[in-house]
């Protein structure tokens, strides 16, 4: 929670000198955007996030989500199915995509970085292949599907903060619903039930979690599943949002971008460690300094890897700094106690 | 080198010798006030129960500790020792009893690992065969030196060991339980090579717990027990009787024997045999309100065996039954919701969560039964988290402070409240006091008769004597994983558990 509010602090620092540095940051079409894109990438950034907290690493998100990405439009308009089971096939491919890599980490004893590394491959490989490398869109059609990640909730009376093109009243965009409703069963499930405690348990000492019981396998199983139906329905919403998708490159590096707002939000890549709210600051983040390399004009567009790379990594080496701190402070507080004692 | 053989006879100086030597761990006195000689061309024994600082002595002897206090003397001067760098450069080597070859390398590889001969800024692999085939031969293993390691049994392995310390000029060689994990042959070949190694002038120490072959082999026998020196003999009039009795000897303390009221036959483990000793069945009986205490010495099984009837190790044969009824094997988690608890012996690593809160760590094998629906009630954590610290007599008693934050002793309760949680029918414990200070312990032995008083199954193992002496009704003696004798704790004395530990021969 410390880190959360921490990154929430660098989060606003951020904008504000965004708005100040560059034009039109602003505007309720900047805010509008910014909130979708955070949305769409804080949902991935869940997902990764739970797969990390149990101890895990999933590298194939953004393969996922080309895969859902393509086979939405392809099912729909290509093989003419309904919308119910187009999207109840998707999500199922991201159910059965979670059980396979999580069944190899945990009963396969495999190592989660190779498994869903061949996932990567393997997953966009697919892709490619039933598709033929063609793109894949709606073609102009299924308008009521795409109001989910195309929805706008209108804010009447709130109205723009700085002229720019666009619409002029601020508006929210559909994925932030979704990202809300994710957020927030991620957040109790964690929180308040036997199954969050126990993916926290798994993820910070496996080998303890099962000499208490816990079932250790079931668990990481869960977690992957978690990881990947979270990441299909994030890349339906995707295609839904731009209204086609590129197999060759559609959901390219999106998993670095989910592990690194979870890393950010607070998730350390030993496991056990984490929560949803500094995950979703994390993702907004790292949407907010992409927006800042664009409207400030003496960042050239081309360092937005540098930039990110850069600011992810003193990020996390400032929270280590802090850790170190408070800790040598807990041990001199505790020797003090001692002392007197 | 010198003409080490003869020297020998003339002067009695000392080429090693530790005087007045302490070394503590935390709160742990490992060593106090130790002294030891040893000369060319003479093999000397150390002896002593687990625990005893055998291993801390030779440790200090090779450079691997700095000793807190006292002197290392060699060649007649004081020197200090910072690295095993240092220690061998003076030519002390340490033959450590998990062997320290590189598997992935061949035999020279090894030998010369360190001390590469070179030529012209490269490897030199024939000077590296040269070396290697001699010390090879110093040590009568017949192999090229180009045999990759990972090939060679556990006995040439050892051979391939002593070869590097030759190499390496020692002239003082430290071994470690060198016969632990050879068969009989193997071990007397390697005692042959010791002779013949004191007849060339290198200084022998020597840890064993086998002491017919200390008897064989050792000049001088030097006995230790918690961390003192109890005693020195000579050769001429060692016996096993005299060794063990300083080993053990202390006063057995008086133990309050309380009424056994046992029950049935809580946990029974007919024919078990653990992966590392699958030539040994097990076969023992625990039955309610008793507490059994396995002794063993390390490598005798004893945390294989617990490990195997809990069920994070698959049993190899045999069956384990909890009241009567077959448990899976391999299986914890059926084992925990049978009412079958472990008390791990490193609970670092198996038992807790240490930057978690003391009270998730307390309801961590009972969430289920703390929750509703899947969803926690906090206020029912608290409650049991009251409860326990307030009965385990928790220090301090704050259970929302982080587990790894108390010390070695409140740890352990801690684990042991998670398990008192779920009201064990059968509790297995491993090493149930390791580093806990003498008022911790005297608690948490007191918490576990009491669970055993309320009808539990307890079974223990420990490879301290006289913890296994005072806290259990029944002792079961294990030897390189075969059971070698059961004594009513009331009438077992330390000599009559630890002549059934010690080996009679290498087997």
């Amino acid at each position: 929670m410390r880190k959360a509010l921490g990154m929430l602090v660098l989060l606003v620092l951020v904008a504000a000198l965004t708005s100040l540095a560059g034009e039109g940051f602003l505007s309720a079409y900047n805010l509008e955007n910014l909130c979708r894109r955070t949305a769409l990438f804080g949902i991935l950034a869940i997902g990764a996030g739970l797969v990390i907290m149990a101890g895990g690493i999933d590298l194939s998100t953004g393969s996922v989500v080309c895969l859902s990405g393509c086979l939405l439009p392809w099912l729909l308009v290509e093989q003419g199915w309904s919308e119910t089971a187009a999207v109840a096939t998707v999500l199922g491919a991201g159910v059965a995509i979670g059980l396979f890599q999580g069944g190899l980490v945990a009963w396969g004893r495999l190592q989660p970085f190779l498994v869903t590394l061949c996932g990567l491959l393997f997953y966009r490989g697919l892709a490619r292949g039933f598709t033929a490398d063609q793109t894949q869109g709606f073609q102009g059609g299924y308008e009521g599907l795409r109001t989910l990640a195309t929805g706008r909730i209108p804010i009447p009376g709130l109205t723009d903060l700085e002229a720019f093109d666009g619409p002029s009243a601020f508006a929210i965009p559909a994925p932030a619903i979704s990202l809300l409703a994710i957020a927030l069963l991620a957040a109790f499930l964690l929180r308040f039930t036997v199954w969050g405690r126990w993916l926290l348990a798994t993820g910070r000492n496996p080998e303890a979690a099962a000499y208490s019981g816990v079932p250790v396998a079931w668990v990481t199983l869960s977690a992957f599943v978690a990881g990947a139906t979270i990441s299909a329905y994030g890349g339906m919403l995707f295609v839904l949002d731009v209204g086609s998708a590129q197999p060759a490159d559609f959901g390219n590096f999106y998993e670095l971008y989910a592990i690194a707002a979870a890393v950010l939000g607070g998730c350390s890549l030993r496991g056990g460690e984490g929560g949803i709210a500094g995950i979703v600051v994390g993702a907004a983040l790292l949407q907010v300094l992409r927006n800042t390399i664009v409207l400030v004009e003496w960042i050239p567009d081309n360092l937005e890897y540098a930039v990110l790379g850069a600011v992810i990594l003193v990020g996390v080496l400032a929270d280590e700094l802090v850790r170190r701190y408070s800790r040598r402070r807990g041990r001199r507080l505790a020797e003090d106690r001692s002392a007197r004692a | 080198m010198p003409d080490a053989a003869s020297s020998r006879e003339h002067s009695g100086a000392p080429l090693l010798e530790a005087r007045g030597v302490s070394k503590r761990f935390g709160a742990v006195r490992a060593l106090d006030e130790v002294s030891c000689s040893i000369r060319a061309g003479e093999v000397l024994a150390v002896v002593g129960e687990n625990g005893a600082g055998k291993s801390t002595l030779m440790k200090i002897l090779a450079g691997v500790h700095e000793p807190d206090a006292g002197e290392i003397r060699f060649e007649g001067r004081t020197v200090r020792m910072r690295s095993v760098r240092h220690a061998q450069d003076r030519g002390i080597a340490l033959v450590h009893q998990e062997l320290n070859l590189a598997e992935n390398l061949d035999v020279a590889a090894n030998i010369v690992l360190g001390r590469e001969p070179r030529r012209l800024g490269v490897l030199d692999g024939r000077g590296a065969d040269r070396i290697a085939a001699a010390a090879l031969e110093k040590v009568g293993l017949a192999i090229p030196p180009r045999t990759p390691v990972a090939s060679l049994g556990v006995g040439a392995r050892q051979l391939v060991e002593i070869a590097k310390s030759l190499a390496a000029e020692a002239r003082v060689l430290i071994l470690d339980e060198p016969t632990a994990s050879l068969s009989k042959a193997e071990a007397d070949r390697l005692i042959g090579l010791v002779s013949q190694l004191r007849e060339r002038g290198t200084a022998v120490v020597l840890i064993s717990h086998r002491l017919d072959e200390v008897l064989r082999m050792a000049d001088r026998i030097v006995v230790l027990r918690d961390g003192r020196q109890r005693g020195e003999l000579d050769r001429a009039n060692a016996t096993r009787e005299k060794i063990v009795s300083l080993m053990v000897g202390r006063d057995v303390a008086t133990v309050e024997r309380r009424e056994i009221e046992t029950g049935a036959v809580r946990l029974a483990v007919k024919g078990v045999c653990s992966e590392i000793h699958p030539r040994h069945a097990v076969d023992l009986e625990v039955r309610g309100g008793e507490v059994v205490g396995l002794a063993g010495l390390v490598g005798s099984g004893r945390t294989e065996l617990l490990e195997t009837i809990f069920g994070v190790r698959r049993a190899r044969a045999g069956i384990v039954e909890i009241e009567g009824v077959g448990l899976p094997s391999g299986d914890p988690r059926t084992a925990v919701a049978r009412g079958v608890a472990l008390v791990p012996e490193d609970r670092g690593r198996h038992g807790l969560f240490l930057p978690d809160p003391v009270r998730l760590n307390f309801a961590m094998a009972t969430l289920p039964e703390h929750a509703r629906g899947g969803m926690l009630s906090f206020q029912a954590i608290r409650r049991l988290a009251d409860r326990l610290a307030r009965d385990l007599h928790l220090r301090p008693p704050d259970h929302g402070r982080a587990a790894g934050t108390l010390s070695g002793g409140n740890q352990q309760k801690v684990v042991l409240g998670r398990w008192i949680a779920l009201a064990p029918k059968v509790l297995l414990l491993d090493e149930p006091t390791r580093g806990v200070d003498v008022g911790a312990r005297a608690e948490i032995h007191t918490i576990v008769r009491d669970l055993a008083a309320k009808g539990c199954a307890v079974l223990f193992a420990s490879s301290e004597l006289d913890e296994v002496l005072s806290l259990a009704d029944r002792i079961v003696c294990l030897r390189e994983g075969e059971v070698t004798g059961e004594l009513a704790a009331a009438e077992a004395s330390e000599e009559a558990v630890m002549s059934r530990l010690v080996a009679e021969r290498a087997a």
